[in-house]
């Protein structure tokens, strides 16, 4: 009840995002495109071949876990601009799981790679990251989601402060970057799909760059009025927006 | 719903819509064969002897892997692509022509491709240059038994391939990233060996429209990509031609493109390959364990010459 006593109920879109419930639907949501491929996974397995799966299904698997790591990615990255054009800051309480579901994918895609490619060599993997420009970029964008996964936790942003803790999870705009990057770089002619999930990251971040604040702007004359140095007067540009 | 009442129906067992639509026709058998040609099924062959080129123990690749993961960028990009796009396209009426520089042009229509000299089986491997292999049972003829009716002159050094191109059958050519119509070529030699083929059916039938119908390019010791698919023209001609991979990207995709585990392509390493069907990839082979062509390439640096 507000102050004059009237009863108003919160609008329909804000109680779904308030809703516990909202984040057991998306988790399930998250987690069809693994579900997807368990049956088709399991007429390979015991008749040898699924026409869903392709004749090479370790190809396709591998394709299909790279592209939800990316989609993931680009979805949890869209939250921010989302809940600022829409007014929702309730959004953000579903950017975890998401980014969490990428680094899923990104697990299974690697995984795939290092036993069924690599079959779990470390030097041949490590010959692979070192002479394959593509696959290079690929391990450094995987690299970067895991201290990212450890910290997705509220307990973390505690213990490093929510400062450090917003300014590391900003390699997620990289790691989104090195997908991309991997993705085009392993394509033989048919750039379309990469360039498509570029434009999409490159839009995420026009979208950063022109909503971020700008930082209080003194001429070199005012602060030499002032007789303060530039060390001691407070920088202000590294605030979060 | 990924629980199918029928296991084994696919897109390519939908009747053709043509012959849905025309049934009565078909029944009195007034429907032209030309319309039959985009059925999923091919034409079984018969008069074909089997040879002896063969793989040993390795598996013939299934006939459902081989017709539908396939690259041929006329149809889309993607490897399931060929075998739904390729449905209708018409591969008869055909007419393969045989020019340049020979002493008798050549011309054959559709029914003409299947005599122009006794069919035979051959069973090989294909390597693609993504690094995966399959094993085809082709039928087919060699190339040189062509060549020799048409009479190379003594100026014909290369042999120049042509693909059909249709915009208004291929409507996602225009998006594969490489032009049309697909264009490949051989030196002379490489195209008179006798491993060359010209492959007219697989698996005991006509070849299916995703495969390269109604005739294609089979040289096993290459990357797959130098296989042209649905062939137009044979053209004898005095300089190296172009090929179509090698104008999309020179620096991948060279002229010669042997199978070489020791040449990597720039992006990825050309060492082991996957056969489909099996689990974990294979040693790539020299010249794709057809070592019979090493003489071809003698005192040639096969680095350079990729």
């Amino acid at each position: 009840m507000n102050r004059a006593g009237v009863r108003r109920r919160e609008p329909l879109l804000g109680r779904i995002l308030s809703s516990r419930w909202t984040k057991v639907v998306l988790f399930a949501a998250c987690l069809v495109p693994i579900l997807l491929l368990a049956w088709p996974l399991f007429i390979l397995v015991t008749s040898g071949y699924s026409p869903e799966l392709t004749a090479n299904p370790i190809e396709y698997i591998t394709h299909y876990t790279g592209t939800w790591t990316i989609r993931f990615l680009l979805i949890a990255l869209s939250i921010t601009p989302l809940r600022k054009i829409f007014n929702q800051p309730k959004l953000a309480r579903y950017r975890r799981m998401l980014g969490l579901f990428a680094f899923f994918y990104v697990c299974l895609h690697f995984l795939i790679w290092f036993v069924l490619d690599k079959f779990f060599s470390f030097p041949d993997m490590w010959a692979d990251i070192l002479k394959r420009p593509y696959i290079t970029v690929g391990m450094a964008g995987f690299a970067m989601l895991i201290p990212l996964a450890v910290t997705s936790t509220a307990g973390w942003v505690r213990r490093i402060g929510f400062m450090k803790w917003q300014r590391l999870h900003r390699l997620a705009y990289f790691a989104a970057l090195a997908g991309v990057i991997h993705y085009y770089w392993l394509v033989k002619s048919d750039v379309r799909l990469p360039l498509m999930y570029a434009g999409i990251l490159g839009v995420l971040m026009l979208y950063r760059l022109a909503t971020r604040k700008p930082a209080p702007h003194r001429s070199a004359a005012a602060r030499a009025a002032s007789g303060k140095s530039p060390a001691t007067t407070p920088n202000t540009a590294s605030l979060p927006d | 719903m990924f629980i199918r009442k029928s296991a084994d129906l696919r897109y390519s067992d939908v009747t053709p819509k043509q012959m849905y639509v025309n049934r009565r026709s078909f029944l009195t058998g007034s429907l032209a064969l030309g319309a039959l040609a985009g059925a999923a099924r091919g034409m079984k062959l018969n008069d074909f002897k089997k040879t002896s080129y063969n793989v040993g123990d390795e598996k013939i690749t299934p006939l459902d892997a081989i017709t539908h993961y396939n690259n041929f960028y006329e149809f889309g990009t993607d490897k399931s692509d060929p075998s739904e796009n390729a449905q209708n396209f018409r591969t008869n009426p055909w007419t393969l022509q045989v020019e340049g520089e020979v002493a008798k042009p050549l011309t054959f229509d559709h029914d003409q491709l299947f005599k122009i000299a006794p069919l035979e089986e051959r069973i090989y491997r294909h390597r693609c240059v993504e690094a995966w292999s399959i094993v085809v049972p082709w039928i087919g003829f060699p190339l040189n038994a062509l060549l020799k009716q048409a009479q190379p002159t003594a100026k014909a050094k290369y042999v120049a391939f042509e693909s059909y191109y249709d915009p208004r059958q291929m409507p996602k050519a225009r998006w594969s990233g490489i032009q049309f119509p697909y264009v490949e070529g051989l030196r002379l030699d490489e195209a008179m060996h006798p491993l060359t083929l010209l492959a007219v059916g697989l698996y005991g039938e006509s070849l299916p429209n995703q495969d390269g119908a109604p005739i294609r390019l089979v040289v096993p010791w290459k990357y797959g990509f130098k296989s042209a698919k649905s062939l137009v023209k044979i053209r004898l001609v005095t300089k190296q031609p172009p090929t179509t991979w090698n104008l999309a990207a020179p620096n991948e995709y060279g002229f010669y493109s042997n199978v070489n585990p020791h040449v990597d392509h720039p992006r990825w390493s050309q060492a082991k390959e996957r056969r489909l069907g099996e689990i974990f990839r294979r040693d790539t082979l020299m010249f794709n364990g057809y070592s019979e062509v090493a003489s071809l390439y003698n005192g040639m640096d096969l680095r350079r010459n990729f």
